[in-house]
């Protein structure tokens, strides 16, 4: 079996967030992570080896830098490790992305792709269906589980109060979330491996059957208005009462601000 | 001359960031307090390869660099110093011994079973009347038939009973030299745990580092193989010497995580901390106190650095090895209790991890070879 996971390098919120003047992400001045669904979706893809044997692949688009994702994936235990890295693939909106990753993975065979489900930074939750109808694959999104039962994958969709086992024939793709599993830690040696051996690194050229007009920063429906960090709470109010009298100054409170 | 760490060590030290926050952080204090042999997370390093990181892949190590190794142990250190003297031990003690003087067989018995993590490694060179002192000793072993067999006891053994294999340096012969004092010469020996006559007397309760088992170890005509002999019979003192110069590597990265620690807490305590209207880092005291630390510390790294360098590229690294024990063990004893102080009342609370750090800082200035030892290393290649 053959599983592309796809994998993005994402600011670490921990560390601040800035902004390039149009409103896009100042990447390279930012401290980075890989993103929490794609390493559940990673450790799904890890796992499935282990299980049932396969060739892992990681994926990513972004700045050159963005090869450190890819060996970090290695030093999990991926087997190879693509990076999509053009000026002209700049400032891509999910529409731009997806294309772009689906013109990178024609190269490739797989029968399988696993993506997150969203990227901390845009939480858009779109590129990977996107990737899925470039492809023409059936996408199961949300995945909470994953099977393998002979050319078919079993997939528990999670839903806020319940979910679905949904079956699909391979090739398919299946986005991941964060709660699918407790992804593993790299190993030293793993490490030492990953920086060893070779990343593949692609560009515009490189893409299948992709148009200009749907790359980059041109080719991005999506126009950025305005771009800001979080906004902090206040510290809010903090009371310690007894039951009684906690539902009373919450009836307090509410009536105050019109709520009831 | 470029001191910026490559990606790889980076990304190395990343990793053992991250497992000491998630997984042995937690249980730090409870290490301490209960003084618990951390045998979970031991199995959880066991899995990540890290009981193993500077040994070769084909004897089941992960096939890194002395430097890997030490970041490793400070990085462990900077949140539980016992669990940084676990890794220390056992692979600067055990394994590198066995690497460096074992023939192909012991590697193959020994240091695939101690480097994957399967077994736990310990070193016994300590005797109640022998510290500094090596010739001071008294444990023997004789040969019998194809049997060594060893009489007479090691103190203050770090892994002491938890291990599997224990390098145990004992006499094997006395000469007298051309002006008729005599000479004890020592032989280094691998000795499993479960041999006949091998067992462990009574566990130290120490001041710091309590979560690691510290025995003492009794041979009473214990009878190893013959082929347990490690490197060459007579040898056993420069075999010690050599096995300590890289222990001490190990325990130079304990205090130096140790003080870095320390550090972290003050920089995150004293800003919150107000006092006479606001937070006591805005005061000139506390400012003047956490730079003098920090300048203490990377001088430390570099020299713990440098010395694990210079056991990946040279033959002997006594000096390097012993500049680096004795300043940055001297830096972790000084920091945690200048933090402690930082800390006030609350730095003497045992809540707070800086009271801890305080006592596990002092034994870094004692074992494998004191500050003084260090120094007598230093200043007799000095006036050599």
């Amino acid at each position: 079996m053959k599983i592309v996971v796809c994998i993005k390098q994402v600011p670490d919120t921990k560390g601040g967030v800035k902004f390039n003047p149009d409103g896009t992400l100042d990447r390279a001045a930012m401290l980075t992570i890989m993103n929490p669904d794609d390493k559940a979706g990673l450790e799904a893809a890890l796992r499935l080896k282990e299980q049932y044997g396969a060739e892992v692949t990681v994926i990513t688009m972004g700045l050159p830098k963005a090869d450190e994702v890819l060996r970090e994936a290695m030093a999990m235990g991926a087997d190879k490790g693509i990076l999509v890295t053009d000026r002209v693939l700049g400032g891509a909106d999910t529409w731009a992305t997806s294309t772009t990753i689906a013109g990178a993975i024609r190269n490739l065979e797989y029968d399988l792709i696993i993506t997150g489900r969203q990227a901390i930074d845009g939480d858009t939750a779109q590129v990977g269906p996107q990737i899925a109808e470039h492809l023409g694959l059936p996408v199961i999104s949300y995945a909470q589980d994953i099977k393998i039962e002979g050319d078919s994958v079993i997939v528990q969709r999670q839903y806020e109060d319940r979910y679905h086992e949904l079956k699909a024939k391979m090739p398919c793709l299946i986005t991941a979330l964060s709660e699918l599993n407790e992804p593993r830690y790299m190993t030293p040696g793993g490490i030492f491996e990953a920086y060893d051996s070779e990343v593949t690194v692609w560009g515009r050229a490189d893409l299948k059957d992709v148009d200009d007009s749907d790359l980059g920063l041109k080719g991005s429906p999506t126009k950025i208005a305005k771009a800001s960090d979080k906004v902090r709470k206040g510290a809010g109010e903090k009371v310690n009462l007894d039951t009684d009298e906690s539902v009373a100054y919450l009836i307090g409170k509410f009536k105050e601000k019109h709520i009831i | 001359m470029d001191f910026a760490l490559d990606k790889k060590h980076e990304m190395a030290r990343s990793l053992f960031r991250e497992f000491a926050e998630n997984e042995v952080k937690p249980l730090a204090q409870e290490v301490d307090e209960t003084e618990e042999f951390p045998m979970e997370t031991v199995k959880k390093m066991q899995k990540l390869g890290f009981m193993g990181i500077p040994v070769p892949k084909e004897y089941g190590g992960q096939g890194c660099d002395p430097l890997t190794y030490v970041m490793c142990v400070e990085e462990l250190s900077k949140v539980c110093a016992t669990t940084g003297v676990v890794v220390s031990a056992h692979t600067s003690l055990c394994i590198d011994p066995i690497m460096t003087y074992g023939t192909e067989e012991q590697k193959q018995k020994y240091v695939k079973a101690l480097a994957t993590g399967e077994k736990l490694g310990a070193f016994a060179l300590t005797e109640p009347g022998a510290g500094t002192d090596a010739q001071g000793a008294v444990t023997k072993a004789v040969l019998d038939g194809d049997e060594w067999v060893l009489n007479g006891s090691k103190c203050f053994i770090t892994n002491g009973k938890v291990a599997d294999v224990y390098i145990v340096i004992a006499i094997t012969s006395v000469t007298e030299d051309k002006r008729g004092r005599k000479k004890k010469n020592f032989s280094a020996f691998i000795v499993d745990k479960g041999a006949p006559g091998f067992s462990f007397g009574t566990k130290e309760k120490k001041m710091g580092i309590r979560g690691s088992s510290t025995y003492e170890l009794i041979f009473e005509d214990c009878r190893i193989p013959k082929e347990n002999l490690l490197g060459t019979e007579g040898k056993g003192f420069p075999i010690a010497m050599h096995t300590l110069d890289g222990g001490r590597i190990g325990i130079a990265a304990q205090a130096l995580g140790i003080a870095e620690g320390a550090l972290d807490r003050a920089v995150a305590y004293t800003k919150e901390r107000k006092q006479f209207g606001r937070s006591i880092a805005q005061q000139q005291n506390t400012q003047f106190k956490l730079a003098d630390m920090a300048a203490r510390i990377e001088a430390a790294q570099l020299l713990v650095y440098k010395a694990a360098m210079a056991k990946a590229t040279q033959k002997v690294y006594s000096v390097e090895a012993a500049k680096a024990k004795l300043f940055a063990a001297e830096t972790a004893m000084a920091v945690t209790t200048g933090v402690v102080q930082l800390f006030g009342g609350y730095g003497y609370i045992r809540e707070y991890d800086v009271e801890r750090m305080m006592r596990d800082a002092k034994i870094t200035e004692i074992y494998e070879g004191t500050s003084e030892v260090q120094r007598m290393v230093i200043s007799g290649a000095l006036l050599k």
